[in-house]
């Protein structure tokens, strides 16, 4: 069914439902984000023993977490931190009016391209000053990600989590099944789990970005870290032969996916590994949230994705880092400055751990004495990663990844046969996104 | 200006409230000597604030959104807007793989909602207007859902059609590996599993539409076609059907609307994923949130705009001709 949208006039003013219909779009075009604008930070202080941070840490345990460092920031330098905390989603989908508006002097926000759009577009300030004394603290691949594409630093990492295969030991050991290693092995250990009655891999994938987690896995094992970027900033062609291989790879495991996944959460997938029926799943390390028998968690563990081509092995870990910003003009610099000092130590690190298990330490020089063997294993993942990469929409433009990828991937996942002309229509939309910029 | 000495306030005449000075000579004197001072500042005040709010909120954000649908803006800062002509309406009717679907998935839900609900509403309405025992239990029950928010409506839906613990699922025995029934992934399958989540709703909504239109009824009518020895089916077709003409028009428009804005049920339930694309919720996914695809966005809104207003005109124009005659 086509509708043509032209030849038709629009006569003057009219009576109340047509306006209803023109207010109701124009509502919907964005009438309100510049009004928007107006609603951002709180804090109007200059006052030099205060700092405002705009947190995004609305779940009771991260909330907790910050609270205790900024706590122990003040008895350590005397300066108050006024935290205005919003809730997660919000907080993201209002990141560009509240930056535009009154923000408040720090802000919390994620590593890699999302970062940079930001400090490229004038609405952060460099620290270069912060990290001249808190570089040591930081291995080089997080300085690499706190960086703008101006080479300053714009940027404090305060915690990491990979993306890898979880699956429980005591299936594994009953089973007696290996940690694959390579692509042909992991094949084969998704055949054989079938043949056992297993979910070989747990998938859900109702909130779309899931499936972007395991392009990202593939993608990097396939075509390497160095066009995996450059796909993601735009500049490779998703035409590329070497995409279409990695949507290949993609296609021989789906059959081993868990079914209904387009209908189907990560909290309802993570359950079918919490009750054995699935013997993979390829998430975050915050899955281990879903595991909330202390005895259950204790069998969970994880594997690298398998290495799919040798020149590349199994070189880059996705880790998404979380951190801190300083907005385009605090009102107390001094504050800020010793603040994002202060959060650039491994003490402040260690203060968050010990509330949110899930997550590791972006700084090498963290304790690692109390981590869970979980949290022990994530963090030499990580840090012995040549490369690291974040989330498919925190490494490209969050406009492409939203209204292009997500559907795209969630069409491939349907109809994996029509790769070839959705990879064209990918390619088309893409270059209009990154033209308009 | 001695004339003015009728009214209360005498000063009212050399101080004329602003903006009556323009009209002042062609206002006649009988009707300056009915408005007192407060008269026409309570005039005003009654049809200038709304007008004013009416201009702000409806006719300069229209406008706004007309005219940002020829531009690209990232939403940060004013001097990113960048004029670009008819682009966005090219890749919105090109390379937009989610528009079309999105326009037929649209009309679809328009013309589920006028031939089930509204129809089933109808012959609710018209059981209950036969006076049964407990229709007002019946009317509570079946309007229930009207009451409900459709944010609410498209949660407890969305349970019900969870392929693992749904309800539907787990009776029918779907929630097995091999045998899962996507209700709210499967393409081919979730439009219609959240159609019948919205007429539902939709069928108490014009139950009670036409359960109003009913009761106006002349009981007369009813009495001269029994009368004249006509059938229960026969006077509901030649009688009573023809004089819920208004309410007819009135339950047209409002499905109208109720097909054109449908989002928070969609948005709920699967966030628009394929199979459920709409115009409302790619206006949403472009513009709110970090996209921040303005112009595009507008793009589409200006589309929704043109087929509302399509709809709407010719309704209008017939609605005032009709008026004008009588």
């Amino acid at each position: 069914m086509r509708l043509s949208p032209s030849g038709l006039a629009v006569p003057g003013p009219s009576r109340r439902s047509l306006l209803r219909g023109a207010g109701g779009a124009a509502l919907l075009a964005g009438a309100g984000i510049p009004l928007l604008s107006a609603c951002g930070g709180s804090g109007s202080s200059s006052d030099p023993k205060t700092v405002t941070v705009g947190s995004n840490a609305s779940d009771a345990v991260p909330k907790k977490a910050f609270a205790e460092i900024y706590a122990a920031f003040k008895k350590q330098s005397g300066v108050t931190v006024d935290v205005n905390t919003k809730d997660h989603n919000t907080f993201q989908e209002q990141i560009n009016s509240y930056l535009q508006g009154t923000p408040d002097d720090v802000f919390n926000w994620f590593a890699g391209y999302r970062m940079q759009f930001f400090a490229k577009k004038g609405l952060a300030s460099p620290i270069d000053d912060v990290w001249a004394k808190i570089g040591g603290n930081f291995p080089d691949a997080m300085k690499k990600l706190s960086k703008g594409e101006d080479g300053k630093y714009y940027f404090v990492p305060l915690y990491t989590y990979p993306w890898a295969i979880f699956y429980r030991k005591s299936v594994f050991q009953k089973h007696g099944y290996e940690v694959p290693t390579t692509w042909d092995k992991f094949v084969a250990l998704c055949k054989q789990m079938k043949k056992d009655g297993l979910v070989p891999i747990a998938f859900g994938d109702k909130d779309a970005w899931p499936a972007m987690g395991t392009f990202d896995q593939i993608n990097f094992r396939v075509n390497g870290y160095d066009f995996h970027v450059e796909l993601m900033a735009g500049k490779a062609a998703w035409t590329d032969a070497k995409v279409k291989a990695a949507f290949d790879h993609w296609a021989e495991i789906l059959p081993y996916h868990q079914d209904g996944f387009m209908g189907r959460t990560w909290q309802d997938a993570a359950q079918s590994l919490v009750s054995k029926k699935a013997g993979m799943y390829l998430l975050g390390s915050f899955v281990a949230q879903q595991f909330t028998d202390k005895a259950d968690l204790d069998d969970l563990d994880f594997f690298a994705f398998p290495e799919i081509n040798p020149a590349y092995g199994q070189d880059t870990v996705e880790a998404p880092t979380d951190g801190f910003m300083v907005s385009k003009a605090p009102k107390n610099h001094a504050g800020v400055v010793k603040l994002l000092e202060y959060l650039g130590t491994p003490e402040a690190e260690q203060i968050y751990l010990k509330a949110d298990s899930s997550v590791v330490a972006a700084s090498t020089k963290a304790d690692t004495s109390a981590y869970s063997p979980l949290q022990k294993k994530a963090f030499e993942m990580i840090s012995g990663a040549k490369s690291l990469t974040q989330f498919m929409d925190r490494d490209s433009r969050p406009d492409f990844t939203s209204t292009v990828m997500q559907p795209g991937l969630q069409k491939f996942l349907q109809n994996p046969k029509g790769v070839d002309s959705l990879l064209s229509s990918i390619e088309r939309q893409k270059k209009q996104i990154f033209a308009s910029s | 200006m001695t004339t003015d000495t009728t009214t209360k306030s005498p000063e009212a005449a050399a101080v004329p409230p602003p903006g009556a000075a323009p009209q002042k000579k062609r206002v006649t004197q009988g009707h300056r000597r009915l408005l007192t001072r407060r008269d026409r500042i309570t005039l005003a005040a009654m049809a200038g604030v709304p007008t004013l709010l009416h201009v702000a909120l409806v006719w300069v954000t229209a406008i706004a959104s007309i005219l940002l649908a020829f531009t690209t803006w990232d939403g940060i800062g004013f001097d990113s807007i960048k004029w670009v002509g008819l682009d966005n309406f090219h890749q919105l009717f090109s390379d937009n793989p989610q528009f079309w679907p999105a326009v037929q998935h649209n009309v679809i839900w328009f013309v589920v909602l006028i031939l089930i609900p509204t129809p089933f509403g109808l012959f609710l309405a018209v059981q209950l207007d036969k006076k049964i025992r407990f229709t007002r239990l019946y009317q509570t029950a079946f309007f229930l859902p009207v009451v409900i928010s459709m944010a609410c409506i498209g949660f407890v839906w969305q349970l019900v059609y969870n392929p693992d613990t749904g309800l539907i699922n787990s009776i029918i025995g779907a929630n097995k590996p091999g045998h899962y029934i996507d209700w709210i992934g499967d393409p081919k399958l979730n439009l219609w599993a959240v159609l019948i989540a919205a007429s539902w709703r939709h069928a108490g909504y014009m139950m009670i539409l036409y359960l109003a239109g009913l009761k106006s009824v002349d009981p007369s009518l009813r009495e001269a076609s029994a009368l004249d020895g006509a059938n229960e089916w026969q006077t509901f077709k030649n009688v009573i059907f023809p004089t819920l003409r208004p309410t007819n028009t009135v339950v047209l428009v409002v499905t109208i609307i109720e097909a054109l804005r449908a989002f928070d049920l969609v948005f709920v339930f699967n966030k628009g994923a394929q199979g459920t694309e709409l115009l409302s919720i790619l206006v949403t996914n472009n513009i709110i949130g970090e996209s921040s695809r303005i112009g595009y966005g507008s793009a589409i809104a200006v589309v929704l705009l043109v087929i509302s207003l399509a709809v709407i005109i010719p309704y209008l124009i017939a609605t005032f001709r009709k008026e004008r005659r009588a």
